[in-house]
């Protein structure tokens, strides 16, 4: 892979209902309110179906990835 | 506030520095002119930036200028202001260039005073810098609140329209008075017809700000020092301050001091010295607010620490837009910061889960300690959502005010512990020395 | 069982089965959406699993939705063209209340599209547009009891007012769950929540429950027709 995927919360979007939680508890945490706490934003390639599916599951369409180049 | 507004606390200080932004004050005493100010310092080299080189050092262009020179932005953040022109520059299509005057962290008033002082120092900046990026349009944006501030920078406009100085259009905005509204975002945000509110993500600003175009937003100090090293060249500007951090910058001293002031000082000087070009402390300090209600407190014995971002960073504070709060012996700092983090808390665009719960639970809770009503848990509580307020937030007000709470909690750590012991403190009592904004939310960001 | 029921061919039985099935699975999608969208969460599934569950009964809602019109269609009893599947209140048979059906169907096939390409709509249009899905639900429910050969049912019956009881159960629910603020949309909900039931029961009584709904369902057709 010459490219790196990584997660983008689009904060202001974010209602805190969690499911991205559900779906990538390998890269997404919650605060005691609901609230993603996302450490390190690099998705690893073992994980790109799963961040993927996070995405199309936020009800709110406030989490994304991006490509970066290496 | 609005009292403090009408009569700057400034005096004329024995500066280590010869003043530069604030030369026509210190030699006259009043606000400078139209011809004052170009009697001063000359005309504004506007053509020969249109021309694509500045007076510096043959065919040097301005950013290219400004970039020599190491000047970093003066609201807070520090940029380099170089990276900042040339990313709208190369952008295509017509640039905007945006004069952020809000000054809204409430310890602050140098923006204030330097507008009142030098306007043309900051508006020939704004032109300067418009010039050099492809702008066509300044956007000059105030807070709706000061009234009097508006019309003399109204006058000072009308002085430049009158003699033809500008070969781009300056207007001037009253923009809703919050807290977050002086956010880069949220004052482009504000000029395309929205909620003075902060954006989050993508488009950048300098990608897509102002009517879509890209859009150059930068402090009124710092367009005012563009002004000046666009006549004198990088060379002179640094003859003033460290080699890496160079030129003169302006600080807001008031609190425990004799003589509250405007100054400006160069970056490496000491805290004692600042505080002494303020009059000198009133009493023994308890410690210093550095950087405003999203500083940090510095304890009394790291007050020799010089005034520079490289080495305040240890300490967790930096100069941020030069506010500096002197607080005297006999106060309480817990009292403070659980004020200070209120305003805070109610003055947030609550637009983020941060926003919305974890800074106002940290202020309950510091509010609740500060008046010695901690349960057994609160400690470590603030602690573990003070670590959860940065860096999740559209903009920096959540770790703003995460770094003042954090700050408090080290600094006045002995304070903490006695008021998890035997409750507030005789100081608790008395009403806070910082004076603290109402904590009522924004009645309007439109 | 009226003798109207009894006849007919295979092709109208499965339209009417199928009818049936896409109301309950348009209710049942109804109902996740909206339980799901508040802030109270679950305890044992997943807020996903409810995500999950959401879209794939509204693709199967779709499905019965799709055999419902192609079987209507084809029915050689009520001679409805291909155009009625798309293009409301055109039907020769009750177009008042096909047409209801047909506008139903529309809504539904607009929210299935949107909710295609949301990740390149954005937020705002994609809910925008998902907001139609509520008002698709009661105008199905209006279709079936208008048009629908069942309608006298006594199971059938039941079976409305359980649709009717689940949407306006959730719809309190959510309500009863929610925070303070947005008084006027909220009050708005609860009352259109409950204005639905009210409405159909007095139709109910009034039109479909009455003898001679058959010749009357027609004639609104008439009325309907004539006014355009």
């Amino acid at each position: 892979m010459t490219r790196t995927r990584t997660l983008r919360i689009d904060r202001i979007a974010c209602t805190g209902q969690g499911l991205c939680a559900e779906l990538l508890p390998e890269l997404i945490d919650l605060d005691e309110w609901g609230y993603p706490i996302a450490g390190d934003p690099a998705v690893p390639d073992r994980l790109r179906t799963h961040a993927r599916r996070a995405v199309a599951a936020c009800p709110r369409l406030a989490l994304h990835t991006d490509d970066d180049p290496a | 506030m609005n009292s403090s507004d009408t009569t700057p606390l400034t005096r004329a200080p024995e500066t280590s520095t010869a003043p530069r932004l604030l030369a026509g004050w210190h030699a006259t005493g009043r606000p400078d002119t139209l011809a004052g100010h170009l009697g001063r310092h000359g005309p504004s080299p506007v053509a020969a930036v249109l021309a694509g080189r500045g007076r510096c050092g043959g065919a040097m262009s301005l950013v290219d200028a400004v970039g020599a020179a190491g000047l970093t932005g003066r609201g807070g953040a520090g940029f380099p202001t170089a990276r900042k022109l040339r990313a709208v520059a190369e952008r295509r299509g017509r640039a905007v260039v945006v004069v952020n005057a809000m000054e809204s962290e409430p310890a602050s008033r140098k923006d204030r005073f330097l507008l009142a002082m030098a306007p043309h120092l900051v508006l020939d900046g704004a032109v300067l810098a418009a010039t050099a990026v492809g702008a066509d349009t300044v956007h000059v944006c105030l807070p709706r609140d000061r009234s009097a501030q508006h019309e003399q920078l109204g006058a000072a406009l009308e002085e430049r329209r009158r003699a033809r100085l500008d070969p781009v259009r300056l207007r001037l905005h009253a923009l809703p008075p919050a807290y977050v509204a002086s956010e880069s975002t949220s004052l482009v945000s504000w000029l395309n017809g929205g909620p003075a509110r902060p954006g989050g993500g993508p488009p950048r600003t300098h990608e897509r700000g102002v009517a879509r175009r890209p859009t150059l937003v930068h402090n009124a100090e710092t367009l005012a020092h563009i002004a000046l090293i666009a006549r004198h060249g990088p060379d002179w500007f640094r003859q003033a301050g460290t080699p890496e951090e160079p030129g003169t910058t302006l600080v807001t001293v008031s609190g425990a001091v004799a003589g509250p002031a405007v100054l400006e000082v160069a970056p490496g000087t000491p805290l004692t010295a600042v505080l002494d070009l303020a009059g000198g402390p009133t009493e023994r300090l308890h410690g210093v607010l550095l950087g405003g209600f999203a500083g940090a407190w510095l304890p009394e014995a790291r007050l020799r620490t010089p005034l520079t971002r490289r080495d305040l960073a240890p300490l967790g504070a930096a100069p941020g837009a030069g506010v500096i709060v002197a607080l005297a012996g006999s106060a309480c700092g817990l009292t403070e910061t659980a004020g200070m983090l209120a305003y805070l808390a109610a003055h947030s665009a609550r637009q983020c889960g941060p926003c919305r719960f974890g800074l106002p639970a940290v202020a309950e809770d510091f509010t609740a300690l500060a008046a010695g009503r901690a349960d057994p848990d609160l400690l470590s509580r603030l602690h573990r959502r003070t670590g959860l307020l940065p860096d999740r937030g559209a903009c920096r007000h959540p770790d703003g005010a995460a770094r003042l709470a954090a700050s408090a909690l080290r600094v006045f750590a002995d304070d903490v512990d006695r008021h998890l012991a035997h409750g507030a403190c005789p100081a608790a009592h008395r009403s806070p020395q910082i004076p603290v904004p109402s904590a009522a939310p924004p009645e309007t960001w439109r | 069982m009226t003798a109207l029921a009894l006849t007919g061919s295979p092709l109208w039985y499965a339209s009417r089965a199928s009818g049936t099935l896409a109301l309950v699975l348009l209710t049942a999608t109804v109902v996740l959406g909206i339980a799901s969208g508040g802030r109270a969460a679950p305890r044992r599934l997943g807020r996903f699993e409810i995500g999950r569950l959401h879209r794939d009964l509204s693709l199967l809602t779709l499905v019965f939705l799709a055999v419902h019109v192609v079987t209507a269609v084809l029915d050689p009893f009520v001679h409805l063209g291909w155009a009625v599947s798309v293009v409301p209140f055109t039907a020769s048979y009750r177009p008042l209340w096909l047409g209801l059906g047909t506008t139903a169907f529309d809504l539904l096939l607009a929210v299935l599209v949107t909710s295609a390409l949301r990740l390149r709509l954005g937020v705002r249009r994609w809910k925008a547009v998902h907001w139609l899905a509520y008002a698709a639900w009661p105008f199905a429910l209006f279709h079936g009891v208008g048009t629908g050969t069942d309608t006298r049912l006594s199971l059938q019956l039941w079976l409305y007012a359980g649709c009717l009881a689940s949407v306006v159960g959730a719809v309190w629910w959510r309500l009863a769950k929610a925070g303070p603020g947005r008084v006027t949309g909220r009050l708005t909900a609860a009352l259109a929540a409950t204005a639905v039931p009210v409405v159909l029961t007095a139709f109910l009584a009034a039109g479909p429950l009455q003898p001679g709904w058959a010749q009357r369902a027609a004639a609104t057709t008439i009325l309907a027709g004539s006014g355009r």
